[in-house]
């Protein structure tokens, strides 16, 4: 019985259907214990946000009681769920980049006089700072700060009302791995005080250094709910996917041929009109991945651009093999043999139109699908059934409007697309972000096999396991320069290297600045 | 008086005189902006409030009821703008430009038996202590005041009082503010039908002080003229009032060179001004420096993001 009183809040049989009919939540029930992090575990689409949405009022359940304190309560919106003392970090921040931080922590907060209210809000701030060890500068405007410094506003926000339920929508995904040991403290320090944490993310190797309990949701329904060290990483996949998985990846020692890809001296204005990539120099060489760590925002979208042909560079040099491609148009270096995969998977994709269309959309003007100026729609047909057997598009069907897909099968699409054409360089941008595990490991593999066919690949991405477990060398990418290189040794990254690309990724130049060791 | 100082506090009355309903329109677009609103209804705005504070003042034969009503009858109007872009999430391009042609012909066909009449009282002129001793300054009804002290006030409160966050945070970002638990809708519904009482002052003082009197078309483009001077003015209420300012000012001056500039020419000016003025911010607006509110002309759909 004593053990029923300190849960703080009980799921019980939580449904949530949205409209046409989808379940996101299936009769979700388990209890969150007081003082503890909990943790969510799942995949992208298990139903974890929608599930925390509901405790923040975002979202009523269709079915189902929240038992908060012991009292069943209905939160009815986020207002109501911030008096009874619930907060949220989403995961993308809900602040204000324009406004200065004292103005995003006071939005709505009535503990502040009506007039002049940045006097009280920046003692405020100073003071919570201190506590838990978050220290910003309140007059800072949020634009200017880096994503660990905005979510330490986010959570500031969350504690100045006196929240004693913090929810973390995945919190990890854009910080860099000391920002991530400064949030685990200030977890830690919360804890401490007696306030609960509920922690949701899919990466299930951060769930062993913070999580007391977890639990593991699948399509919508629990899978279980253990505490830690109950279960080792190979369980909590296999309890999250349904089924045993190979986390390890097939990578080959290759040695890399002659260069394909080389950029000199590469210098690319930003949206705002400043050097986002500032004098960046580097090759990728035939049958090599070179991985570009970074955090997101750092030059990488300017960079890929520039490659691409779709951001001309204000300096410097692009070549492929011996051609000079800079400031080609993007249908040039395409046919030049670079194709590019971008982050925003609506960029390469038309959602209206169906699936064998897009999937020769950027082929209409060739053969064989042109005939005279018309389209050969029946090879067009067969083009797209051989391309969803070949990449294992689901559902198969060539009629299908591409935005009916999901997340991974788009990334598939967008791959068999820009691959038809046998490109020499593929330049991939966040390839598996928001990607369930089969769909990232798919990927992978065919990154790995395309390597072995002796394509170069310049792999952006802000998930440093996805450099590392494909890299031959990670370059990390600051503020738009590059602060150090490290070549994959013969028996695998070490956790030293881990850490300094991780140290370089927040700034910090790793002491050892040598290309070869 | 010597003639310079008479020509001095003739174009300076004049200015500030001129300048009122563009203020106040400005001001009050500027509050609807804020909140993440475009509302081009304006031009339609002030001709109801400027056609039915004249027929109220005619019949009642007070001005102050007509400036009244004015508010009231443009306030409500641009409550439907608010309907349709906050509630049923419409463009609020197409839904502010019928606004604006539904004012404009609902004042036009009501106010024909008004053309040309005469109202019985005015809305009085006097001094203000001190103020009224510089020069220009000597004597006007009481919106050219009030609308001086209204722009200070306005931006006061829109950047250094909680209200003025919201307002602010609301435009920018209204999940946010959801998330925090404020009431997106009604600051927005809120802010929109300030803009619309604004609107229809502004129109009253056309109509019962400035040229007491009705006629369709007196509007004369400064709804318009007000929407681009928001921009000009970076959202901020103090240059709106140095933008309304500068653009009476030329308006005057080029009025009192008419024997010498075409008046074809002066009348292009309301168009012209609009044009130079966001040329010029989208440079500064490129470099970051300044930019419209974030979320202007978006609806907001709770959990759509």
């Amino acid at each position: 019985m004593s053990c029923e009183r300190q849960e703080i809040v009980v799921f019980r049989d939580i449904t949530k259907i949205f409209p046409p009919g989808i379940l996101a939540n299936d009769r979700v029930s388990f209890g969150v214990e007081r003082g503890t992090v909990h943790v969510l575990l799942g995949e992208n689409g298990a139903g974890k946000t929608t599930l925390m949405n509901i405790l923040y009022g975002i979202h009523q359940p269709d079915g189902g009681a929240i038992v908060l304190r012991g009292k069943e309560v209905r939160i009815p919106s986020p207002r109501v769920a911030i008096e009874l003392g619930i907060g949220m970090v989403h995961q993308h921040f809900r602040l204000i980049p324009n406004h200065t931080v004292w103005e995003n922590v006071v939005l709505g907060f009535p503990r502040v006089p009506h007039l002049f209210p940045a006097l009280r809000a920046r003692q405020m701030i100073r003071n919570l700072s201190r506590e838990y060890g978050l220290d910003v500068d309140p007059d800072a405007r949020v634009w200017q700060l880096s994503a660990g410094e905005q979510q330490r506003v986010e959570i500031l926000k969350a504690l100045l009302r006196k929240a004693e339920i913090l929810i973390l929508d995945e919190p990890t995904s854009v910080l860099t791995p000391k920002d991530v040991e400064r949030l685990f403290l200030v977890l830690q320090r919360m804890k401490e005080e007696g306030k609960t944490s509920l922690f949701v993310t899919h990466k299930f190797s951060e769930v062993g250094e913070i999580g007391d309990r977890i639990t593991v949701l699948r399509k919508g329904r629990v899978v279980g709910t253990v505490p830690r060290g109950e279960a080792d990483f190979e369980t909590l996949a296999a309890m999250m996917v349904g089924e045993k998985i190979a986390l390890s990846l097939p990578k080959k020692a290759l040695s890399p041929g002659c260069p394909l890809l080389r950029v000199e001296d590469l210098w690319v204005l930003d949206d705002r009109g400043f050097p986002g990539v500032r004098g960046v120099s580097f090759e990728v060489r035939e049958g090599e991945i070179v991985g570009i760590a970074g955090v997101v925002g750092n030059g990488q979208r300017e960079l890929t651009e520039a490659l691409a042909g779709l951001r001309p560079p204000s300096r410097g040099r692009i070549l492929l093999g011996e051609v000079d491609v800079t400031a080609w148009s993007p249908q040039k270096v395409r046919e030049a043999g670079l194709a590019y995969v971008p982050e925003d998977r609506r960029m390469a994709l038309v959602g209206d139109m169906t699936l064998a269309e897009n999937l020769f959309l950027r082929d209409y003007r060739k053969a064989p699908f042109r005939r005279g100026i018309l389209v050969d729609w029946n090879k067009v047909r067969e083009h797209a059934e051989e391309m969803i057997a070949t990449y294992r598009i689901v559902p198969p069907v060539p009629q299908l409007p591409v935005r009916l897909l999901s997340g991974g099968n788009r990334q598939r699409v967008i791959l068999a697309q820009v691959l038809t054409s046998r490109p020499r360089v593929l330049v991939v941008s966040n390839p598996t972000a928001g990607l369930d595990i089969l769909a990232t490991d798919f990927i992978h593999r065919l990154f790995l096999s395309l390597q072995e066919e002796g394509v170069g690949i310049l792999l952006v991405s802000g998930d440093l396991d996805e450099i590392l477990a494909l890299s031959d060398r990670v370059l990390v990418l600051y503020r738009g320069t590059i602060l150090g290189e490290r070549k994959r040794p013969q028996s695998g990254w070490s956790e030293e290297d881990r850490r300094d690309i991780g140290m370089m990724m927040g700034g910090v130049p790793g002491e050892r600045l040598v290309m070869v060791r | 008086m010597s003639t310079i100082g008479f020509w001095i506090s003739g174009v300076v009355g004049r200015t500030l005189a001129y300048s009122v309903p563009l203020l106040l329109s400005t001001l009050g677009e500027i509050y609807a902006e804020r909140s993440g609103i475009l509302n081009l209804g304006v031009e339609g705005l002030m001709s109801l409030g400027a056609f039915s504070a004249f027929a109220v003042a005619f019949f009642s034969g007070n001005p102050w009821l007509g400036v009244v009503v004015s508010g009231i009858v443009a306030g409500c109007a641009s409550l439907v703008h608010a309907f349709c872009s906050v509630t049923l999430r419409t463009n609020q391009v197409v839904s502010g430009l019928a606004l604006g042609m539904l004012g404009m012909g609902i004042s036009g066909v009501l106010g024909r038996d008004f053309e040309g009449k005469v109202l019985a009282t005015t809305l009085p002129v006097f001094r203000l202590p001190f103020l009224s001793a510089l020069p220009g300054f000597e004597k006007h009804n009481v919106f050219v005041y009030a609308s001086l002290g209204l722009a200070v006030v306005l931006w006061f409160v829109l950047f250094h009082t909680r209200w003025g966050i919201v307002i602010r945070s609301v435009g920018e970002n209204p999940a946010a503010c959801d998330a925090m638990g404020i009431n997106v809708t009604l600051v927005r519904y809120a802010c929109v039908f300030f803009g619309g009482v604004l609107a229809g002052l502004s129109g009253a003082y056309l109509s019962l002080g400035y040229r007491p009197s009705w006629s369709y078309g007196m509007t004369a483009g400064i709804g318009w003229l007000a929407i681009a001077l928001t921009i000009f003015a970076f959202w901020n209420p103090l240059w709106g009032m140095v933008g309304a300012y500068l653009f009476g000012i030329l308006y005057h001056l080029s009025f009192r060179f008419q024997a010498q500039v075409s008046p074809e020419l002066l009348n292009t000016l309301p168009y012209l001004f609009p044009l130079v003025a966001l040329s010029f911010v989208s440079r500064l607006a490129a470099r970051r420096k300044v930019g419209p509110p974030a979320s202007l002309g978006v609806p907001y759909q709770r959990g759509s993001s």
